[in-house]
């Protein structure tokens, strides 16, 4: 079943994907401008300005929030929409209002939960931090992507459900269980905006963890990894290297997420058996994260040149480094014993954004390059642009990655050493003023990462302005025969 | 003996045991149902090629053993 870029817009619905992915970059440079923006309070405090709405923990959850939903979440709406269209050669189900609900219901969450952070309307849960009022509605906007997926699938013309699809799925009922069951609060009164935990103590703090872990898990994860399994091969112009090692490495990916969350909360009151168990399936995870890895990256195998010719390829290729990277560091950060030394230090920061900025961040970067000259029917503007992106993201991701290296294990050794009378080594100061330096590095890095997201802007602005003077040419043409 | 069987399943304090068994087993199920037939194996690496079923340009490629796949 062939079909030309022409028909292919009009027998699928590209609209709604365009919105989305429209959405996406927009949201990314506000969420990765607020993320630079505390980045450098952090370094030089001044920049609080004495005002409450823009400190530091106000603007932490709009950044989180921000890049995690805000630009990843519309990224996966953009491009899961577009892979089940065209992998089942079916148009979107639910006609142009469902999808466009979706689309107006998660961004008008989004943003109501934002403004809220910056006046302090939080539930102070880390990823979860919207008031019931939002939570229900991003609720509804899931069960409708739910439905709008699951249908478009069922009217597949495709008798096989390409693997991509299967982890889309599992992000979506995932997500969803996941929603539900932390954000399951009694709100004060129906008037008000603050609400209360069914949860207390140990079971919050657990309940919190599953949520918190396995929102990278099948949010950050199983979902670009749908991603991956779609736009690598169709870069690189090959099959995806093994079919069956996508199989497996989808069962295990899913079996093995749900059980690793309380390895956040090692050396505290849960129970010591749950901690261990955490800290075993964590382990366990790196090989099917190092399998899904190895089957991306062997998709180029025989057409390696592409890493040097296709700027692409180049980012999604370094992703695939970066989950391969993050995925070993993050069992070995969830071993107890490495775990009192990296945990409530930066390392963890550094080890969330080389995960999400390395892999999160280049695979959807690099599926967008891909994926937007053909929605709107076009040619991508400058390739020289998106090699200039890739430097700046890849150098602002490893400053920044490197600097929080040397902030967290440094703060985690002076935070922990001893003098020789048994009494703490540093006073807590102390270890401010040796992070200063690795702080500045990192906002640094921040800036390098968020230039590059500006030059992707005016890239992808310059596509469309051409697409769309690419439409009007034939009709000009016309007109004057 | 059935009895005592599901006595011992459903107390909560063997849960653990019981999810690794269940878990354990059908892991190793769906790696045995993915690479133990030569038929199904074809099937379903024949399956690699649907993200291209939808392309003009493309010209499906055979990658060859050689070239380094499965």
């Amino acid at each position: 079943m062939a079909h030309s870029a022409v028909v292919s817009s009009e027998q699928y619905n590209y609209e709604i994907v365009k919105k989305f992915a429209i959405a996406a970059i927009v949201w990314g440079i506000a969420g990765m401008t607020t993320g630079v923006y505390i980045a450098s309070e952090l370094a030089w405090p001044f920049l609080n300005f004495d005002i409450a709405q823009i400190t530091f923990g106000r603007l932490r959850p709009v950044h989180t929030s921000g890049v995690i939903f805000g630009f990843g979440g519309n990224a996966l709406f953009a491009t899961s929409y577009y892979i089940v269209q065209r992998t089942c050669q079916v148009r979107l189900a639910g006609g142009t209002f469902w999808p466009n609900f979706t689309f107006w219901g998660w961004n008008l969450a989004l943003i109501v939960a934002g403004i809220g952070y910056t006046f302090g309307i939080s539930q102070g849960r880390e990823y979860a931090e919207p008031e019931w009022y939002v939570d229900i509605a991003i609720a509804v906007v899931w069960v409708v992507y739910f439905l709008i997926y699951t249908v478009t699938l069922v009217r597949r013309n495709q008798p096989h459900i390409y693997v991509a699809n299967w982890f889309f799925m599992s992000f979506i009922l995932a997500t969803a269980l996941l929603h539900i069951f932390n954000n399951l609060t009694m709100p004060v009164s129906l008037l008000g905006a603050k609400s209360y935990s069914l949860f207390s103590g140990v079971q919050d703090a657990m309940t919190q963890w599953w949520y918190g872990h396995n929102a990278v898990g099948f949010f950050l994860t199983a979902a670009f990894l749908g991603m991956m399994y779609y736009f690598v091969p169709k870069q690189a112009g090959r099959p995806v290297y093994s079919y069956r090692l996508s199989i497996v490495h989808f069962w295990a990916l899913s079996f093995m997420y749900m059980w690793v969350g309380t390895h956040h909360l090692h050396w505290t009151a849960i129970p010591d058996w749950t901690s261990s168990l955490a800290a075993v399936f964590s382990i366990l995870l790196l090989m099917p994260s190092w399998g899904g890895m190895i089957n991306g990256i062997m998709t180029l195998s025989g057409a390696w040149d592409k890493l040097r010719t296709d700027p692409i390829m180049m980012f999604l290729i370094t992703s695939l480094s970066f989950y391969g990277m993050s995925t070993f560091e993050g069992p070995m950060m969830s071993l107890k014993s490495v775990n009192a030394l990296s945990h409530y230090t930066d390392w963890t920061v550094g080890h969330v954004h080389s995960g999400a900025l390395g892999w999160v961040a280049m695979v959807s970067i690099g599926s967008f390059y891909h994926m937007i000259p053909r929605i709107w029917n076009t040619t991508i503007y400058s390739t020289k642009l998106i090699y200039t992106h890739f430097f700046l993201a890849t150098i602002g991701v490893i400053l920044y990655i490197t600097a929080l290296w040397v902030s967290g294990i440094g703060q985690g050794l002076m935070l922990r050493a001893f003098d020789e009378y048994g009494n703490l080594a540093y006073t807590f100061v102390e270890t401010v003023v040796f992070m200063h330096g690795p702080l500045v590095a990192r906002a640094i890095g921040g800036m390098f990462f968020l230039s590059g997201m500006f030059v992707m802007a005016y890239n992808v602005y310059m596509t469309i302005a051409r697409a769309k003077q690419e439409e009007k040419t034939p009709v000009i043409a016309a007109a004057q025969a | 003996m059935l009895a005592e069987f599901w006595m011992w399943i459903t107390d909560l304090g063997n849960s653990k045991m019981v999810a690794l068994v269940i878990f354990f087993t059908t892991f190793v199920g769906i790696v045995l149902y993915v690479y133990s037939n030569k038929a199904r194996s074809e099937r379903l690496e024949s399956y690699r090629y649907v993200p291209f079923l939808d392309d003009d340009e493309y010209k499906p490629q055979e990658v060859s053993p050689k070239q380094g796949e499965k």
